[in-house]
């Protein structure tokens, strides 16, 4: 063989096996496509650093709400909820006149929430959803000023979820019992007591 | 008559002078039981004041006192020492927009500090008010009382009120034995064993965050922290004054803890930090949020911020 024709047969090796690789890769990646995308897969591109939070309060045996809403269709109409979530439907006023549960609930796959940009997030990071609208508010609790933290001050703070305070379909802080007021100074009398006597803490075992 | 120029070979007469002091000293020593109990009390009656302790006797000081209160307690106590920590200025934070008056403060704050059950002592008051009528130009007609069956009551707000840990602390000018001081961490503290309990600290205190143990402090056995710190939460005696320290215990480990209010709140209204660490919570309010400190015009100088975060 000639030097000449033997660089042509190697072109041509080579040209092919180029051509293979990229349809492979392009292959590969629409497949990858076509598979919905995991809750822990979403991108994470929000200027929010991770914050220690606990898990979100889901109401018991609720979550995933794939279990159910996968083989259900999207009806996305406004309307009393009659069998399922019927106390959200009840409860709900959370700027309720504008809004409806897919713009915050994601209708493709319900195990995750939706921005208004089309961005997924998922409930551990729901508060990202909530800063769409409360910026200001979610400007300090990010700082640290709003909402309850704990653990060391100059240390490892345990943040916690909008949700844990507000319920996100009737968000208003709920009123509660306070516990009991002091002693007027004039009950000031002195008695020895025995250890059962003595007045038991009211605070109990809250944390 | 000649005069005795000396008396090297005979006895020094006994004057009225020397006869009255040896009689005192006589009396002092007879009243202190020596029969019936150990060394312990001779070392607690000559105690040294807190802040001229050497580091040995110091740890002598909260060996014996661990043991007096594992006695009178009969449970065992860790009494801490710690100092503050360098370049540390502790603030507060409260947000007055937030606070509803649910008093879980207060009951954390007993709980964590040992404070006597009976006769009860509260270091936090939990003041309410009615919009719209007198209020920090006002403090006396705050109801403290308030009861209701939920709170926040339709028409009240609500502004707890503990110690203010002053920079510039009227109670610690005016105490007569040196017993409360200003720590270099900003926080205003009681040696119990030095307060003879004459009380002009609480005349002092325009915040009236002072407490007074009007009898021996009672509190069940099963409910006592035995986490103590020396200048904090370690049990008091009857006769001495006590006040909130910020959790002296907790805050002063690296990393230290919140203090038992802030960790409690449930609708997030305190907060807590080094006012000297610019990347702080309490620096954040205090540099974005509409501030206040009480009673400013008294040049105490607070460090206790109230604020509105809405």
């Amino acid at each position: 063989m000639s030097s000449h024709t033997k660089f042509i047969t190697l072109v041509a090796v080579a040209l092919a096996v180029s051509f293979l690789t990229l349809s492979t890769q392009a292959l590969s990646s629409e497949s990858h496509k076509a598979e919905k995308p995991k809750t822990s897969e979403i991108p994470k591109n929000y200027d929010t650093p991770k914050y220690f939070v606990p898990p979100p309060p889901f109401s018991e045996g609720i979550f995933p709400c794939s279990d159910c809403h996968e083989d259900m269709d999207v009806n996305p109409e406004r309307r009393e909820l009659e069998d399922e979530h019927v106390e959200i439907s009840e409860m709900f006023n959370h700027a309720s006149d504008q809004r409806w549960c897919l713009d915050c609930h994601n209708p493709d796959d319900r195990d995750v929430l939706r921005l208004a940009n089309g961005d997924l997030v998922s409930f551990e990071e729901s508060y990202n959803l909530c800063g769409q609208c409360h910026g200001t508010i979610f400007r300090d609790w990010k700082a640290g000023i709003h909402g309850k933290r704990t653990g060391e001050w100059n240390g490892r703070k345990q943040y916690r979820l909008c949700v844990h305070c507000h319920n996100p379909h009737s968000p208003k802080f709920k009123a509660i019992k306070p516990l009991p007021p002091p002693n007027n100074p004039l009950e000031i009398k002195y008695k020895k007591l025995s250890d059962e006597e003595i007045p038991r803490n009211p605070l109990g075992n809250i944390q | 008559m000649k005069k005795k120029t000396s008396s090297k070979s005979q006895p020094k007469p006994i004057t009225r002078r020397n006869f009255l002091k040896g009689t005192a000293a006589g009396a002092a020593t007879l009243a202190i039981p020596v029969g019936t109990s150990d060394a312990s009390i001779w070392q607690s009656f000559f105690q040294k004041h807190f802040q001229e302790m050497s580091k040995a006797e110091m740890a002598e000081v909260i060996k014996r006192m661990e043991k007096e209160y594992a006695k009178k307690y009969k449970t065992s106590f860790n009494i801490k020492t710690t100092g503050a920590l360098p370049d540390t200025l502790f603030g507060y934070g409260l947000d007055l927009s937030r606070c509803i008056g649910c008093r879980r403060c207060v009951y954390a704050c007993v709980r964590e500090n040992n404070q006597s059950r009976d006769p009860q002592i509260h270091y936090i008051s939990v003041l309410e008010f009615e919009k719209g009528h007198k209020w920090v130009s006002d403090l006396e007609e705050a109801d403290k009382y308030y009861n209701p069956e939920e709170v926040p009551e339709d028409g009240h707000f609500y502004m707890p009120v503990q110690c203010q840990q002053c920079e510039n602390p009227p109670c610690v000018k005016v105490c007569p034995t040196k017993a409360t001081w200003k720590e270099p961490d900003g926080i205003v503290v009681i040696d119990y064993n030095w307060c003879i309990g004459c009380r002009f600290c609480m005349a002092a205190c325009p915040y009236g965050a002072r407490r007074f143990n009007w009898g021996e402090p009672q509190i069940p056995k099963e409910e006592l922290n035995p986490k103590t710190h020396y200048l904090g939460n370690r049990p008091r005696y009857k006769g001495v004054v006590e006040k909130c320290t910020f959790c002296i215990q907790r805050v002063r480990d690296n990393p230290g803890k919140y203090p038992a209010c802030v960790e409690i709140c449930p609708v997030g209204a305190r907060k807590f930090g080094n006012l000297l660490d610019p990347k702080s919570e309490i620096r954040y309010l205090i540099e974005n949020k509409r501030v206040f400190r009480l009673k400013e015009d008294l040049n105490t100088s607070p460090k206790f911020y109230y604020f509105f975060a809405t």
